[in-house]
């Protein structure tokens, strides 16, 4: 049965668990506090009333404990959905999932595999403490294995989150926590779109210049293109949707066209996503190009104190200042 | 029980503690009140059972000197030796059940081989040929692991799925299911299988924790793991634990069986310190006069695990010259087909590098095979400079 309905991005994704733990019993959920309490941030709300503790596992305090048994939960044919509850925690667990996670179908020359995806609420702007705002993506797309995804709307967090559990491959899922309350309409049931994991969206189309964006970024992308077209400056925004593997068919039909590309994401710029954009831009566009590809992002400094996080993320400001660079070429 | 000062490095000579054996280092049985139900155990097994713990172990060792001659002759490119761990694994080994399933390390040669794994695919990861080499769920075995201790998770979660299958305390000895993890002395101070002990003890998973105490971890002795003995350590997560002589391949048998049994039914995880030693060194790199003395390599020379089992078999009329001259040349001919297996093994195509990295396309992979591809295709029958 479908129908529409008017979700927050983190009940999206809620609803996207209860529809892959309804259509498959071989799913379940692992984490810390998932049960009861539905999850530091509610995602889980609900489920474990709905589904049993054996499926929605309240887990003892240990990562790596969490990602080592879901491998072998696995292996026995299960499906996990382990929830890290905040991304600077996910490192405990950084071993099992290059070395074991990431490598299990290719050491076993595909006779096995693990389909295990983790779910990692990322990134800052929520005034949180130490180790609560961090963007660790290009680790973890860095490894080969690894699919690596965060949806920006309420709608791909739910489409995603089926066609994450659906997939044979391990899925890093990577959840802007600070979007985890806007609202928008979401189509619920019906199948699961293709693509959804390995391709990019256009968010909205431009002439001037390619703003390519991801998870929590996407929102500041499309205010900088509100601004933009205000001074009369057209901006496309491609949201990557996935990271790992990259939809560079999709950002260099874009940059082709506009001449101009601004890479925006949280995590540090220094060997991030936005390096390997620029080059595949500069290997795909090089003769369209009117401007070096330009990058908004986190700086090469620890994630600062909350009181300074605003000056630290990718804003408005910054991106406008970016396109400026680009254009003034 | 009995009392064992086994000496070995500095914390075995003062070791005292209690140690499960049945079969003394001489071939006689030993009989004692701790041990009855154990001993009950093995009385079931005839001479024929004990011949083949025997023949298992003496191919075991067989496997064993030929992986380290075609490593020395470059055959492989290393080799972790299992001597003086054969009657830990093969007695082990023998009480696992068809439907059982085990996460080995990397030395489980014994193991493998009670299972059936083919000895020419235990070597293809150290010919560098492959990195498993073998279908786990033909027999039941996980590939090697060399990240220490990791697959200790593996394990328990893998227990965790049999309970969800409802495979655990159903009373039929053919369905019931459990698991069987092993690790050696120097995988104990890793989290993960520290982990693995919390996360078995709170599910109460059908998973046995066999650690192969072999005294030595590289060059380390476990005074430099543990200041209490190793089987203590599962203890302390309420994880009933044991330590069996590693070198009594009976004991080994009773205690894995046991552990077993309890799994099987219900009871939960156990963890078996099998008290043994490396006779060998590490692997094929490795050079242990560097740190360990030749009069320690002696004393345990003399409680060799096959020639204990050989004591026992002559001691109770299970031996035979004709059936030991037979098991002499199946050795050497599975010494033969071992060698001519592994020569034979070539190389893979290099382009299945980029196969089974995802299950489903990845457009990152495809591009490179794609590049690769053509790369190979333009400079075919050129030199190569590396």
């Amino acid at each position: 049965m479908s129908s529409t309905q008017t979700l927050t991005f983190a009940r999206a994704i809620t609803e996207g668990l209860r529809a892959s733990l309804e259509s498959d019993d071989k799913v379940m959920l692992m984490g810390e506090d998932i049960g009861r309490l539905g999850g530091v941030f509610r995602v889980t709300d609900g489920l474990q009333k709905d589904f049993g503790e054996a499926r929605v596992v309240d887990t003892p305090l240990a990562e790596s404990g969490i990602l080592g048994t879901a491998i072998g939960l696995a292996l026995r044919g299960y499906r996990p959905v382990c929830e890290i509850q905040f991304d600077g925690f996910v490192f405990p667990a950084y071993d099992q999932i290059t070395t074991q996670l990431a490598k299990m179908r290719y050491r076993s020359r595909g006779r096995v595999e693990v389909p295990v995806v983790i779910r990692i609420p990322y990134g800052g702007g929520i005034g949180a403490v130490e180790h609560h705002s961090e963007s660790p993506e290009a680790l973890f797309a860095h490894t080969a294995g690894l699919r690596v995804v965060s949806p920006a709307t309420p709608q791909d967090a739910y489409d995603m989150m089926r066609a994450a559990i659906a997939s044979p491959d391990p899925v890093l899922f990577f959840e802007p926590k600070g979007r985890y309350w806007s609202k928008a309409d979401v189509a619920l049931g019906g199948p699961v779109p293709d693509g959804v994991l390995d391709s990019a969206r256009v968010a909205r189309t431009g002439d001037d210049v390619t703003l390519v964006a991801y998870g929590p970024t996407v929102a500041t992308a499309l205010k900088a293109a509100d601004a933009l077209a205000a001074e009369g400056t057209s901006a496309e925004v491609v949201d990557l949707r996935a990271i790992s593997p990259i939809d560079v068919t999709a950002v260099a039909e874009s940059v082709c066209r506009t001449g101009r590309c601004v890479v925006v994401h949280e995590a540090p710029s220094f060997l991030g996503v936005g390096a390997e954009i620029a080059a595949r831009v500069s290997d795909e566009c090089f003769y369209a190009l009117e401007a070096p590809v330009q990058r908004v992002a986190g700086f090469h400094a620890p994630y600062p104190v909350a009181k300074l996080e605003h000056e630290y993320l990718p804003s408005v400001d910054r991106v406008l200042d970016a396109v400026d660079r680009a254009l003034a070429y | 029980m009995k009392i064992d000062a086994t000496g070995g490095n500095d914390v075995a000579a003062a070791d005292v503690t209690p140690l499960v054996q049945l079969v003394a280092p001489d071939g006689s049985r030993v009989v004692d009140d701790a041990g009855a139900g154990l001993r009950e155990r093995v009385a079931r097994l005839t001479t024929a059972d004990l011949r083949a713990m025997y023949r298992d172990m003496v191919l075991t060792r067989r496997f064993d000197d030929e992986a380290t001659a075609l490593q020395r002759q470059g055959e492989l490119a290393l080799y972790a030796q299992s001597r003086g761990q054969e009657a830990a694994q093969v007695g082990s080994a023998h009480a696992l059940a068809p439907q059982d399933y085990v996460f080995p390390s990397y030395r489980e040669h014994g193991v493998l081989h009670v299972r059936g794994v083919d000895p020419v695919d235990r070597l293809r990861l150290y010919r560098g040929e492959d990195h498993g080499g073998w279908d786990p769920n033909e027999h039941n075995v996980h590939l090697y692991t060399l990240v220490i201790g990791s697959h200790a998770l593996h394990a328990t979660g893998y227990a965790m799925g049999i309970q969800r299958d409802g495979l655990v305390g159903t009373g039929d000895a053919g369905r019931d299911a459990a698991v069987v993890t092993y690790f050696g002395d120097g995988a104990t101070s890793q989290g993960d299988v520290n982990e693995a002990l919390v996360f078995a003890a709170v599910n109460n998973a059908p998973v046995v924790f066999f650690c192969q105490n072999n005294q030595w971890a590289i060059s380390e002795p476990t005074t430099k793991q543990s200041r209490v003995p190793i089987y203590k350590r599962g203890e302390g997560f309420g994880v009933p634990s044991v330590r069996v002589d590693g070198n009594d391949v009976l004991a080994c048998y009773a205690v894995a069986a046991e552990a077993l049994e309890r799994a099987h039914s219900g009871g939960g995880p156990t963890f078996v310190e099998a008290y043994t030693y490396r006779m060998g060194a590490h692997t094929t790199s490795d050079d242990p006069s560097r740190y360990r003395d030749r009069a320690e390599e002696e004393h345990w020379r003399r409680r060799d695990p096959v020639e204990r089992l050989e004591a026992l078999l002559r001691a109770e009329d299970g031996w035979d010259e004709t059936w030991a001259a037979d098991l002499q040349a199946e050795a050497d001919a599975y010494g033969e087909r071992l060698r001519d297996g592994v020569r034979a093994l070539g190389a893979p195509p290099a382009e299945t590098m980029f196969d089974h990295v995802y299950g489903t396309e990845h457009a990152q992979v495809a591009a490179e095979q794609k590049w690769f591809r053509e790369y190979e295709a333009a400079t075919a029958g050129e030199e190569v400079a590396r």
